[in-house]
């Protein structure tokens, strides 16, 4: 390094002034851009080693290469291996014996093939590893779990989805590591009472504490709720959780943040004013899809809660007038209610919620399908400061409730129309909510350009806008949007059947653009892809399913220019052998959907697949199943590639009618209802 | 450590020298008698040996020592000259016995059917003689076998070592028992008696089964009862009921009644068949409520603890003895860890064992899992043990604090040999005998079998164990069976 530094010296020391300290500052600023700081460490010897020094953070892209990152990199202290699914005990014994003292966080949830050998490798290195996370390690068991218990420094652990760990492995855990802070069980379905029990026994430290699925009983909630520190408790879907065996439970978890006890089917509420009793200080309760009705007793049961409560969540439960008016009087604090799919809900109760909640920020109404203009005006005079509103599907309402809505709530930032009656006015009125950053448009057949251009004019910090079959929209008011929001990240114009690719061309002002969805747009072409793919160099997903006259040369511009794209659906273009074979050339790119692309031969999906390195996902047709070598698919799949057969064929007798369907709004809108009803 | 050393001493000081005493009086006594000067070699051996002995003995401090001392005795029992000797005096009675037969056989043919009590006399006299060969066939190979298994096995004293060091150690044991000395001259008349007596060890120790924290909660005033206290020697001993005829012993005073018939009609009168107690029991007096001390000091089974806790019987006295202050030196055959010192405790654990399957690191099984995580909640460093199959490297854990208790196991295992060999030896050998139509263990077993057994084996000090742990008795016998397995598996296993 020294020696570097006086090479450097003996030459023309451009940098000479400037200090290592000045340069990391400058670096903190360009670490917003990969791109950036690649181009910042080629510079000169001198910057690649500041830059070398100065990374913490590394998301390698292959495994291989972990040697060679690491030696170059020997500060890294947070390591993410989501986009290596192979990753071997090898692996980890290099990351241990090369970044060992450093590592301080290692993120393992998508990667396999490693056992408890590596993992010990890992944890006996790793003298300072302090947060690792094991979801979805599906065959790890206990052997495993005791060998993890070796990392005494541990603080955050996440082992969702580990089937097969028990409560042997887990108490190895509890054991060993006595610091954890942060511990997710979620779908560790052969963890019981025992083992939970034994982890509130022994780490005295917990904050978080995700219980989700397991198959747990109150009984070990009684250790649980005697943790000192205790912030967070998730119970989602914990059928074993029933008011018996919370009946003895008296508790004073006054640290008790957050409890999730949602689709507790057996909890009702006598379990829950147990639960809750020493929770004083409880802000946030999740009761979605709970089996009781919330009624004017069931309110009662917040009690205890009711002063320092926040947020409320009963999604898909049933709810009563009186309920909600207990919980409005009771809970005069809230800020988010989530009343999401009870379709009990009427104009009267949630008018007397929010009459009561001048606090309310965001409210979550999906699906109340009762609810008319009456609330939402209710909604809009009582609730000045409210930031989000998502009302998706409820068609009751009227054109006129939108406008007051603009006119009273300012502060509005996540607006969800989906489905609803909107119109151009509505729009204009909501478009003077300034820090607007996510719209959601679909299907609301009511508006045109000129709504959205309004949108254009004035909501610069719009982030997300979908447009789902807002069959309005032409180029005009796409462009606009691209116009004024040039901070877009996500756009959704699936359906939108009258764009072309001037909306492409003016969206591709957006350079922040991430998420560019543009399904059955028939009109779009190789040129507005590539003209996205040129300046939107953020792009990772992208869809063009259906969009007919997408071949080869565009994804050979995609392939060339989009090097962050990991997510990519060209099912029914003209894409051939030859683009698909080109998308090898995108390192990161995970998913890719080819389903009836007639272009397609076996062996040019064979090829692609071989090429793309970093694959996780791949949906292709059924036919190609039998065509492609099983050898290679078992390659594949070894690599942690999983397949997705489609079957469907588009070229049956209904074609025509489907066609027309999908494409006619109206029509497909009136088919979704009666495919409801059914 | 040092009170143990202490208590060693005395008691090998106190037995021994008595023993000793006693011995050379028995020899006197047999060398006068009918008992020929076959044996007296065997007895002049012993005696030569007596020194070393003691001297062994009184520098005993440490578990090693003993089976050095072991060792020593025999080395020096084996000795080729007396060995030679031996043979050579064999050969020469054996030849004596067959002209004798020869003789009886061409008599025989001359004085049919006349002259039965020369017959019985002749038939008498030839059992004695083969009597006095097998012994001293026996005492020979007694001498020979330790030192031929002492260069395999240095833990493992031959069967017969007693029988060849001390030909009446059934004194040196039992020195209570008191009336057997008046009745030693017996001892040289090895009668065929054909005794009905069937001794089954399986179900006598069944019925040993019992709690001695069973009368935990008694409260007897201090002086309301009388303090008995057994020497660890009579404790340890197998048979508490001895004939006084042939010195055989049995574990029931009703099975020696039954035996006792075996020796003459006036033992089968309902008056000597009866309970003894049974005449006393209609005695006017109340009789005093007998309590047992435990002779370990410093426990609080012994009389001079503070918070004294007696024992209600012998039998509690037995089990309390060996399950606190002996080696456990039976263990489980299924899962080749747990031990035990009561074989009924082992009885118990074989009929369970393998249900317990969920295992902590300090080597305890539970057959709950419930009670293991009890455990581990209370305990700091525990952990649960992941089944071996389950586990390809496992973690290093939890064997250090174990590895101590291995060379303490080593010595546990020195007293389990000597059992175990002489029981093995005890049921080979019998039928031998049988064929030769003398019930030898009747006359000759108790005194050789049993010593073997107490070889000195008891006095093995006890492994230490750390405070934190005795309470739990059970957790103590895994503690140091468990974990040194499970440790070294597990080392072996973390080479990735």
């Amino acid at each position: 390094m020294k020696k570097a530094k006086q090479v450097q010296h003996m030459i023309s020391k451009p940098f000479d002034l400037l200090s290592e300290e000045l340069v990391f500052i400058i670096l903190d600023l360009v670490a917003q851009s990969p791109s950036d700081l690649k181009s910042f460490s080629l510079t000169c010897k001198w910057f690649y080693q500041v830059e070398a020094r100065h990374r913490r953070s590394l998301k390698p892209l292959r495994a291989e290469y972990l040697p060679r990152i690491l030696t170059r990199y020997r500060n890294t202290s947070d390591l993410d291996l989501t986009f290596c699914p192979r990753i071997t005990d090898y692996a980890l014994s290099v990351v241990g014996c090369l970044s060992g003292p450093t590592l301080r966080s290692v993120d393992l949830s998508r990667s396999f093939s490693f056992s408890a050998a590596g993992l010990l490798r890992l944890a006996v290195k790793c003298s300072s590893l302090v947060e690792i996370d094991l979801s979805n390690a599906t065959e790890m068991r206990d052997a495993a779990a005791a060998v993890v218990a070796e990392a005494k420094s541990l603080e955050r652990l996440k082992l969702g989805r580990c089937k097969k760990l028990t409560d042997m492995g887990i108490g190895c855990i509890a054991v060993g590591c006595r610091k954890l802070k942060r511990v997710s069980l979620k779908w560790c379905v052969g963890v019981g009472d025992l083992g939970v029990g034994l982890l509130a026994v022994k780490c005295k430290d917990l904050r978080s504490l995700d219980l989700s699925y397991l198959p747990i009983t109150g009984k070990c909630l009684h250790d649980v709720l005697k943790l000192q520190h205790l912030e967070e408790l998730l119970l989602q879907g914990c059928f074993g959780v029933d008011d018996d065996s919370l009946k003895s439970l008296t508790h004073h978890c006054n640290s008790l943040k957050n409890l999730d006890a949602s689709s507790c089917q057996n909890l009702t509420q006598r379990g829950l004013t147990s639960l809750l009793s020493g929770a004083i200080c409880l802000e946030r309760l999740d009761l979605a899809h709970s089996s009781s009705v919330i009624s004017l007793d069931f309110a009662s049961s917040l009690n205890k809660v009711s002063s320092a409560l926040q947020s409320i969540r009963l999604d898909g439960c049933s709810v009563t007038c009186d309920g909600l008016k207990a919980i409005g009087t009771l809970c005069i604090s809230l800020r988010e209610v989530s009343l999401s799919k009870c379709v009990t809900v009427t104009d009267e109760g949630l008018s007397c919620l929010v009459m009561k909640l001048k606090d309310l920020r965001k409210l979550d109404i999906t699906c109340c399908r009762k609810l008319t203009g009456v609330s939402i005006t209710q909604v809009a005079n009582s609730c000045p400061l409210l930031v989000s509103l998502k009302m998706e599907s409820c068609s009751l309402v009227s054109r006129d409730a939108f406008w007051l809505l603009g006119h009273k709530c300012r502060l509005l930032e996540e607006l969800d129309f989906t489905d609803n009656e909107i119109d151009d006015e509505g729009l204009k009125s909501i478009s003077s909510c300034r820090s607007l950053s996510s719209l959601k448009l679909g299907i609301c057949l009511n508006i045109t350009d000129r709504g959205l251009s309004y949108i254009g004019m004035s909501c610069s910090n719009l982030r997300e806008l979908d447009l789902y079959r807002s069959v309005g929209i032409t180029d005009i008011g796409i462009s606009s949007i691209a116009q004024g929001c040039c901070h877009l990240e996500t756009i959704n114009i699936s359906y939108c059947k009258d764009i072309t690719d001037k909306s492409l061309v003016s969206l591709s002002k957006c350079s922040m653009l991430q998420t560019f969805e543009s399904r059955g747009c028939p009109h779009i072409t190789c040129q507005g892809l590539a003209a996205i793919a040129v300046r939107c160099k953020r792009l990772t997903k992208l869809d063009l399913k259906k969009c007919p006259f997408i071949n080869d040369s565009g994804l050979l511009t995609l392939a060339h220019f989009s090097q962050g794209l990991k997510q990519i659906s060209v099912s029914e273009t003209g894409v051939t052998d030859v683009g698909l074979v080109s998308l090898a050339n995108i390192g990161c790119l995970q998913n890719i959907a080819a389903v009836n692309t007639r272009g397609l031969s076996p062996s040019g999906v064979a090829a692609a697949l071989v090429g793309c390195g970093g694959l996780r996902k791949a949906k292709l047709h059924a036919s190609l199943r039998s065509l492609v070598p099983p050898s290679l698919i078992t390659h594949m799949e070894a690599r942690g590639c999983a397949f997705l057969w489609k079957d469907y064929n588009n070229h049956n007798n209904s074609n025509t009618l489907q066609e027309q369907a999908e494409l006619d709004p109206k029509y497909w809108k009136l088919q979704l209802e009666e495919d409801i009803e059914l | 450590m040092e009170t143990e050393d202490d208590l060693c001493k005395n008691n090998w000081g106190g037995a021994s020298s008595s023993s000793s005493s006693k011995r050379r009086e028995q020899v006197c006594f047999t060398s006068q008698h009918k008992w020929e000067d076959a044996s007296i070699l065997d007895y002049e051996m012993g005696m030569e040996e007596e020194p070393a002995f003691q001297e062994n003995s009184n520098n005993n401090n440490g578990g090693q020592v003993n089976v050095d001392f072991l060792q020593g005795v025999r080395a020096q029992a084996w000795d080729p000259r007396t060995m030679l000797s031996n043979l050579s005096f064999m050969e020469e009675k054996i030849h004596e016995l067959q002209d004798l037969v020869h003789l009886m056989v061409r008599r025989n043919g001359q004085l049919q059917g006349r002259q039965e009590q020369l017959v019985a006399q002749q038939q008498q006299l030839i059992t004695t003689d083969l009597t006095s060969i097998i012994i001293q066939l026996i005492s020979t190979a007694g001498s020979l076998l330790p030192s031929v298994k002492h260069h395999n096995m240095s833990t493992a004293p031959g069967p017969f070592t007693g029988s060849a060091l001390f030909p009446y150690p059934r004194e040196a044991n039992n020195l209570a028992s008191q009336t057997l000395n008046n009745n030693t001259c017996e001892f040289d008349l090895p009668k065929p008696i054909v005794v009905e007596e069937r001794e089954s060890h399986v179900v006598e120790e069944h019925e040993m089964k019992d709690e001695d924290d069973v009368e935990e909660g008694e409260n007897l005033l201090p002086g309301s009862y009388e303090i008995l206290q057994l020497e660890k020697e009579e404790i340890l001993a197998p048979h508490t009921h001895f004939c006084t005829i042939c010195g055989k012993g049995f574990k029931r005073d009703a099975n020696l009644r039954m035996h006792m018939r075996g020796h003459g009609d006036e033992y089968k009168t309902p008056a000597a068949l009866a309970k003894p107690n049974k005449e006393a029991a209609p005695g006017s007096e109340p009789m005093l409520i007998k309590r047992y001390s435990c002779p370990f000091p410093g426990c609080k089974r012994n009389k001079d603890h503070k918070k004294f806790q007696p024992l209600k019987t012998i039998l509690c006295v037995k089990n309390h003895y060996k399950r606190t202050h002996c080696d456990k030196s039976f263990t489980c055959s299924r899962c080749h860890t747990k031990k035990f010192s009561v074989i009924a405790d082992l009885k118990t654990h074989e009929k369970h064992c393998g249900k317990n399957k969920w295992l902590c690191s300090c080597g305890t099984t539970f057959s709950r899992k419930d009670k293991l995580f009890g455990h581990i909640a209370l305990f700091q460093g525990h952990t649960p043990a992941i089944p071996l199959e389950e586990t390809k490297p496992s973690a290093q854990r939890g064997s250090s604090a174990c590895d101590n208790s291995n060379n303490n196991n080593n010595t546990g295992m020195v007293g389990f040999n000597l059992g175990s060999a002489t029981n093995a030896i005890e049921e080979v050998a019998q039928p031998g005998f049988m064929d030769g139509k003398i019930r030898f263990e009747d006359s000759f077993s108790p005194l050789s079998f049993d010593t073997c057994n107490f070889g000195g084996f008891h006095e093995f000090p006890r492994p230490m164990f750390d405070d934190s742990e005795s309470s739990f008795q059970m957790l103590i016998s895994s503690a140091c069976g468990f974990s040194p397995r499970n440790g070294g598996e597990s080392v072996s296993n973390t080479s990735l």
